[in-house]
């Protein structure tokens, strides 16, 4: 097992060199520029921009004194935020949607799992529609329709709930979190529903229950553990996705968050802003893919002791 | 074992929190605004997040509120007339025939540390505005001072020969290329106010863009208020100053801004009292505010004129008659009462009217019939040849709207075909920059009340021409005679004379005059609608026995 | 355990042979489960509306009105008016068209390359799977905005390159979830019974693999169209895709969120076209899961 994660450690190097090599000449073709604006910028200050950003030095140098700046850990400053570097941009960002993420998919894997592993047992009853139905809200109702939606309800009409901020009023976490959580309940439902279905049609649990287990037994030890196996492989990608993806409800809710850097980043071609957040992003996302993978080998035992070397 | 502990201090966390805002609600929390009007905060939508707060180094509006808030200029505008006042200068005087400015500095006036504002603080502020090496992009507003341009365009290595000396502490002369009626003004403008010169060396050269002087703490400003907190994509907080020479007439406390980019979250903001103020008002709520009574919504017009920019090097609309036909065929009073609903006004020429008393002239109306002739005349008689013809736009909702609402205009009217498409923001500036386009969406905010920030435009090889259009006598016109005349009559018939010419020959299709729109809580005394949408902290008061509902608290 | 054995060569002879019969039994278990039979239904009516809209809608598209404007439901416009005085209905029907045509069109693409790549990757396994997977780690980690970009600026604007770009984005999760399937499966009985007997990979893959695994694939498919639709709706508004007076049930319902106060009715009638289509989508999804669910239905 060690060696499985070492060697993907490894092999992260190069995809996380690529990643960055690739953006940084893709966002230098793009069209437009970091200084371009409404009103023109005159020539003699555009020379001065660029000089004092080092974009007047060939292409390729900027490349290596980026690669050199990056090794010492400094993402360069901001060009849309001058006077900030986009180190301390990314961490004031990074806390504020990592627990807004993990709000978001512990709401996810609540309402899914359950939502799932329920309508498994007695498919196409009544036990699976309408818990499947409720989950499924989430995926019909795209974000920027349950946010809004939410907003007016609780926030407006009933006025239970702050609409706007993050952490500067009691209880303004609570609908941010709904919001982006619901889309990914319903995947986790539905991919649960299907695990289930899959391995409760083994033959081994029918074994189980032919050896006349209570049923709360084979689904909570047996079941359970291989039926989970492609909701753990989305898991990954999803809290990646889950951080990369949250511009939106950020947006809506005026969250100080990394997602809406993320995404205006590219928006305003501040160069040094996109490699930051991307070199930051594609760290996670490979870590959180191997942790996925790690967890689906663990939990699938034939696998397990595959990567263990033959053991157990 | 230890995610088990943190699952269950997690749920508990979660759990809390909503018996916290259950019981918040029951209890009926204080509002942002009921807050602040008992604290005399004033609590204040302000659009976007700043890119940062240093006066040289930044530009928008934004950005423009936020730093005449932490400093004062020279001279100030009235909120109600915008005529200048004083500021950090008490007075001034012109001499050699207006091309020299003497400027007498307020005694009292003070650096938020206590440190008196001199007339060489001012002289090092303009040269680290204008230093070649600063990449101000606002450099041009003091183009109008003597030998300032060629400073900054490197041409004049020495500053001493820029035209503007300090000839005592409280005494700042400066020479002219050539009398500059709107000069005052443009003293309210933050790229020409002045910065403390020890405090920004502490951190680094004067030219740096990077070093953190604008940070807590560290900031040194002029103005009525000083920075007290900034969390970015949050809030930014400042409290009265201490040492303002005007104190006195300062009310409120403090101000909070916060960045408020989604203009639909602003409005419920706004209607939860989390706000006094917003930037903007979406479109479709105007008509609900509008019929309340005692209303919270405020719009007046703004100098600013939203308009279709014409590739006239492009076929079809290299033709002067098919971009006459289709300026025409444009239904502006429609287009504002529908899809507009009344907050802005048709425009029918670049200037918008009232620019400080200059009217522009009207050289055409919506006349579909003569449009359809003109088309005829153009070669493309009843829309028969027509090689198609695309408007480009930047993603935003407002464009859209106009954009499909025009498309429909010209389809019906003049049975042409046309598409339209919209454009990411940069891929946009690059397609008008590099003219790669027919028709494209334009507006322009004048910096100054002035006729010239908006007829200079079209010189030729303008840079933010983007036309194509070049007329040596219109260029003539707005950069040899207007300068030169010699009283606001006259500069204001060559004014007349030119715009009369851009508009005959079409470069641009003009659509409608920006107006300001925002919602104010009824608590808030002392905004003033004008047309610079120009609001001044300074004199802004808090009335909390005024309710959102009418009723008296 | 024993007798699971032996009887695993004689299940894959069946599998090998009774392809036909396979469909056949599917197709019968399928029509018993009603909600699924509902869902098929709405959706080939969907479909059916989207086909024939031109012949069907009331209006023009890009007709307006506007001194109408935003006009509530009425016996002239069933579904109302938007803001230019456009029939909601007519904007429905042709938004569907758009909407449809990108939701199966790009899932097809994401379909195609996710479940073959996945399933290489996974099949195949060593150094093969790595390098294959690494490659979907850097493509997942790629600023996705200025890929956008600049395919809009290379291509320039195209419906078909929304296609492309949708699905070539939507197929990375779907290799993920079909390789971890294909592995489970690679250790199987049967499968290994398919390899002792000699069969050549690709076969394994085709007759085997792929049939077993259908289950999530068919999940994470319906799945994705959804998303797929979102995505057509971001990248139209950004300028990508399809362009104004064209739209889409995704951007109707970006337009009606902003009103839904006012003029609730944009909103309403949007989104209902497309929970409705999801919801249908989503139960047919589930019962053509567990239709071909081979060993489930020997309970």
């Amino acid at each position: 097992m060690l060696r499985f994660i070492i060697s993907r450690l490894l092999q992260a190097i190069p995809v996380i060199f690529i990643v960055i090599t690739a953006t940084f000449f893709l966002v230098r073709a793009a069209p437009g520029g970091p200084f371009d604006a409404e009103k023109v910028v005159l020539p003699e200050v555009k020379r001065a921009l660029e000089a004092q950003y080092k974009l007047d030095l060939p292409l390729h140098e900027q490349y290596f004194a980026y690669l050199s700046d990056l090794a010492q850990g400094e993402l360069g400053p901001s060009f849309k935020y001058p006077g900030r570097s986009v180190n301390e941009i990314l961490f004031s960002g990074l806390p504020v949607t990592a627990e807004l993420g993990f709000y978001a998919l512990l709401i996810a894997l609540i309402i899914g799992v359950t939502a799932g592993v329920f309508a498994s047992l007695k498919p196409n009853t009544r036990q699976d529609y309408i818990p499947m139905g409720l989950a499924m809200i989430g995926i019909c109702m795209p974000s920027f329709l349950l946010g809004p939606l939410l907003v007016l309800v609780f926030g407006i009409y009933l006025e239970w709930l702050p609409i706007s901020g993050w952490g500067s009023i009691p209880g303004d976490k609570i609908l941010p979190s709904i919001t982006l959580g619901a889309a990914y309940a319903a995947y986790v439902a539905r991919l649960s529903r299907a695990g289930m279905l899959e391995i409760l049609s083994q033959d081994y649990i029918r074994t189980a229950r032919a050896k006349g287990l209570p049923e709360w037994q084979v689904v909570g030890k047996h079941a359970l553990r291989g039926g989970l196996i492609p909701v753990v492989a989305f898991l990954g990608p999803a809290f990646a996705g889950l951080l990369a993806g949250s511009f939106v409800v950020e947006t809506i809710f005026q969250i100080p968050g990394l997602g809406r850097f993320y995404v205006q980043a590219a928006f305003n071609r501040d160069y040094t802003m996109i490699l930051g957040t991307t070199v930051f992003l594609s760290s996670l996302i490979v870590l959180f893919n191997l942790i996925s993978d790690v967890a689906a080998a663990w939990l699938n035992p034939r696998l397990r002791s595959q990567l263990s070397g033959g053991g157990q | 074992m230890k995610t088990r502990q943190a699952l269950g201090g997690l749920l508990r966390t979660l759990f809390s929190t909503v018996i916290a805002t259950s019981l918040m609600a029951c209890g009926g929390g204080e509002s942002n605004v009921l807050e602040g009007n008992r604290t005399g905060i004033l609590h204040y939508g302000n659009g976007a997040e700043p890119q940062g707060l240093d006066p040289h180094v930044v530009t928008g509006v934004p950005e423009n509120h936020l730093i005449r808030a932490l400093f004062e200029g020279l001279a100030v505008k009235n909120p109600i007339t915008l005529e200048p006042e004083p500021g950090v200068a008490q007075r001034w005087e012109f001499s050699d025939q207006g091309k020299v400015i003497t400027f007498y500095l307020n005694p009292e006036a003070r650096w938020s540390n206590g440190e008196q504002v001199t007339a060489s603080d001012y002289v090092w502020s303009w040269n680290r505005a204008l230093h070649p090496q600063t990449g101000n992009l606002y450099a041009y507003m003091l183009y109008p001072v003597k030998n300032a341009e060629a400073y900054a365009k490197g041409e004049i290595k020495d500053f001493a020969a820029v035209g503007v000396k300090a000839l005592t502490d409280t005494t700042l002369e400066v020479t002219l290329n050539a009398p500059t009626p709107y000069f005052i003004q443009l003293m309210d403008h933050y790229s020409t106010f002045a910065v403390h010169p020890e405090t920004l060396l502490k951190f680094g050269k004067m030219t740096d863009r990077f070093t953190p002087w604008t940070r807590v703490g560290s900031m040194v400003s002029n103005g009525a208020f000083v920075l007290t907190d900034w969390a970015l994509n949050r809030h930014i907080k400042m409290a009265k100053s201490p040492h303002y020479w005007d104190r006195d007439k300062v009310s409120l406390n403090g101000v909070v801004f916060y960045p408020t980019e989604n203009v639909v979250s602003e409005e419920r903001m706004f209607r939860v009292e989390q706000l006094h103020y917003t930037a903007v008002v979406p479109l479709d709520k105007i008509p609900v505010y509008r019929e309340r009574p005692n209303t919270p919504y405020l719009q007046s017009p703004y100098l600013g004129t939203y308009y279709y920019l014409v590739n006239t090097d492009r076929p079809p609309v290299d033709n002067v008659k098919v971009r006459q036909a289709l300026s025409m065929s444009v239904d502006r009073e429609k287009l504002v009462r529908s899809v507009l609903q009344e907050t802005a006004v048709a425009a029918y020429s670049i200037t918008p009217p009232d620019t400080l008393g200059y009217y522009p002239p009207q050289v055409f109306s919506y006349d579909p019939d003569k449009a359809r002739a003109l088309l005829a005349e153009a070669g493309y008689p009843n829309g028969e040849g027509w090689p198609g013809l695309e408007i480009i736009y930047n993603t935003q909702e407002a464009h859209r709207k106009i954009a499909v609402a025009i498309q429909q205009m010209w389809k019906s009217e003049l049975n042409v075909d046309i598409t339209i498409a919209n454009q990411e923001w940069k891929v946009y500036l690059n397609s008008v920059s590099q003219r790669d386009f027919q028709v494209a969406r334009r507006g322009w905010i004048g910096d100054y009340v002035d006729a010239n920030n908006f007829l200079d435009l079209f010189i030729t090889d303008g840079g933010n021409n983007n036309t194509g259009y070049s007329n040596a006598i219109y260029d003539d016109l707005i950069l040899q005679k207007a300068p030169r005349a010699q009283s606001r009559e006259e500069r204001y018939a060559l004014f007349t004379e030119a715009e009369t010419m851009l508009m005959e020959e079409m470069p641009i299709i003009p659509i409608y005059t920006y107006t300001s729109k925002h919602l104010i809580h009824p608590s808030v005394e002392g905004i003033y609608p004008n047309l610079m949408d120009s609001l001044n902290l300074k004199y802004v008061k808090l009335h909390p026995e005024q309710t959102l509902s009418g009723e008296v608290n | 355990m024993t007798t699971l054995q032996a009887s695993e060569p004689v299940d894959l002879l069946e599998h090998a042979e009774q392809g036909a019969s396979l469909w056949r039994d599917a197709w019968q278990r399928l029509r018993k489960n009603k909600m699924a039979v509902g869902g098929g239904i709405t959706l080939l009516l969907f479909i059916l509306m989207a086909l024939l809209t031109p012949w069907l809608a009331p209006y023009s598209y890009e007709a307006q009105n506007l001194d109408l404007g935003a006009s509530p439901p009425s016996a002239a416009h069933w579904l109302g008016t938007d803001v230019f005085g456009r029939d909601v209905l007519t904007q429905v029907m042709y938004g569907g068209r758009v909407s449809l045509a990108v939701g199966f069109i790009a899932t097809a693409v994401a379909l195609l390359i996710g479940v073959t790549w996945g399933a290489v990757a996974g099949y195949v396994g060593g150094r093969v799977d790595a390098v294959m997977m690494r490659i979907v780690d850097i493509l997942y980690a790629l600023p996705f905005m200025i890929f956008i970009v600049l395919l809009m600026v290379v291509f320039g604007r195209n419906v078909l390159l929304l296609f492309l770009a949708i699905g070539a984005v939507e197929w990375l999760t779907m290799a993920r979830i079909m390789r971890s399937q294909v592995q489970s499966l690679r250790q199987q009985e049967f499968v290994e019974a398919a390899i002792s007997l000699g069969l050549s990979p690709a076969a394994i893959i085709r007759r085997h693999v792929i049939p077993n695994a259908l289950g999530p694939i068919i999940v994470y498919t319906t799945l994705t169209i959804p998303s797929v639709m979102l995505l057509e709706a971001f990248l139209s508004f950004l300028g990508l895709g399809i362009q104004p007076p064209e739209s889409s049930w995704g951007l109707l319902i970006n337009y009606g969120v902003e009103t839904m106060e006012e003029y609730p009715w944009l909103l309403i009638f949007p989104g209902l076209a497309l929970t409705t289509t999801l919801f249908s989508l989503n139960f047919l999804g589930d019962g053509l899961r567990d239709a071909l669910d081979v060993r489930g239905s020997k309970d």
